[in-house]
C-alpha cells in the first residue's frame, strides 16, 4: 500500500514541478514550489523519517512561500 | 470482540470521511466558477476530514489529545481560509458565472454612489441658490 | 479486517488528491489554483492520519498537525499578497 502512495505522490509531485518551472504567472510557481515541497514531507513520511518531514512542512512550504511572496510584494510595489 | 465491533465501526466511518473527501474534489473539478469551487471544496473537505478523523479515534481511543487538537484546528482554520480567499477573489475581480442571480455587494455598492451623486447634485443646487 | 478498511479509505483519499490536481493544472485564475493547494492539504492531513493509524506510530500525527497550520498560513499570505495588501 505504501508504494501505491509513494507512486501516486511521486507523479504529482513531478507535475507540479513542471508547473513550478514552466508557468509565466510567478504566483503560481510560487505555489506550486509550495505544493512540491508538501508533497515531499509526505514522502519523507512514507521513508519513516517524521522529522525530515516536519522539518521539510515547516521551511519548505511555510516559510519560503511566506519570503518569497513577501519579496514580489516588494518588487511589485517598486514598479508602481 | 467488543473493541473489535468498535474498531470496524471506525473503519466505516473513515470510508464516509474519504468519500466526503472525493465529492468536495470532484465539486472543485466540475463547478461552472471560482467562488462555487470554493464553497464545494472547502465545505466538503472539512467534513470529510474531521469524519476521517472521528473513525480513526474509534480505532486508537488513547490517541484522544492528538485527534482532538487536529479537529478542532481544521473546524476553525479552514472556514477561514476560505472566506479570505473569496474576499480576494471578489476585489480582484474573478468574473462570476453567467448563471449567477444575486449579487447582494454590487447592488449595494451601487445604491451607494447614486445616494451619493444625489447628495452631490442637492449640495450643488444649494450652493446655487 | 481494519487493515482493508483503511486501506480503501487511503485510496480514496488518494483520489481524491488526484482530483484537485486536475484542477490545480487547469484552473484558470491564481485563485482557483490556490484552493486547489488548500482541498489538497486537507486531504493530506487525512491521509497522513490513515497512515499514522496504519503504521501505529503516534509520531507521525506531529506531522499533521504542523502540516495544518502551515497550509493555512500559505492560503493567508497568498489571499493577503492577491488583495493588493500584504
Amino acid at each position: 500500500m505504501f508504494v501505491v502512495i509513494a507512486i501516486f505522490i511521486g507523479v504529482a509531485s513531478l507535475i507540479g514541478g513542471y508547473i513550478a518551472i514552466h508557468h509565466e504567472d510567478l504566483s503560481v510557481a510560487i505555489i506550486a514550489s509550495g505544493l512540491v515541497s508538501l508533497f515531499a514531507s509526505i514522502i519523507f513520511l512514507l521513508l519513516a523519517a517524521p522529522d525530515v518531514a516536519m522539518t521539510e512542512a515547516a521551511i519548505g512550504s511555510g516559510l519560503t512561500t511566506l519570503i518569497f511572496f513577501y519579496v514580489l510584494n516588494k518588487i511589485r510595489q517598486r514598479n508602481d | 470482540m467488543d473493541t473489535n465491533l468498535l474498531e470496524i465501526i471506525g473503519g466505516f466511518i473513515a470510508i464516509a470521511g474519504s468519500i466526503f473527501l472525493l465529492l468536495g474534489s470532484i465539486g472543485l473539478y466540475r463547478m461552472p466558477d471560482a467562488y462555487n469551487r470554493i464553497q464545494a471544496g472547502t465545505k466538503a473537505s472539512t467534513l470529510g476530514t474531521i469524519l476521517s478523523l472521528v473513525g480513526l479515534f474509534f480505532i486508537f481511543p488513547s490517541w484522544f489529545g492528538k485527534f482532538m487538537v487536529l479537529i478542532l484546528f481544521v473546524l476553525i482554520t479552514n472556514p477561514v481560509s476560505s472566506h479570505v480567499l473569496a474576499r480576494a477573489a471578489y476585489f480582484i475581480k474573478v468574473p462570476l458565472t453567467k448563471l449567477t442571480q444575486v449579487d447582494k455587494w454590487k447592488e449595494h455598492r451601487d445604491i451607494d454612489e447614486s445616494r451619493k451623486a444625489h447628495l452631490r447634485k442637492v449640495k450643488i443646487q444649494k450652493e446655487g441658490e | 479486517m481494519v487493515n482493508i478498511l483503511l486501506i480503501v479509505a487511503a485510496s480514496i483519499t488518494l483520489l481524491s488528491i488526484g482530483v484537485s490536481m486536475i484542477r490545480f493544472v487547469i484552473g484558470p485564475s491564481p485563485v482557483d489554483r490556490v484552493i486547489a493547494f488548500d482541498v489538497m492539504s486537507v486531504s493530506s492531513i487525512a491521509l497522513i492520519a490513515l497512515i499514522a493509524v496504519l503504521d501505529n506510530r503516534i509520531i507521525y500525527m506531529d506531522v499533521a498537525l504542523v502540516y495544518g497550520i502551515l497550509g493555512f498560513l500559505g492560503v493567508i499570505v497568498v489571499a493577503r499578497y492577491l488583495e493588493r495588501g500584504m
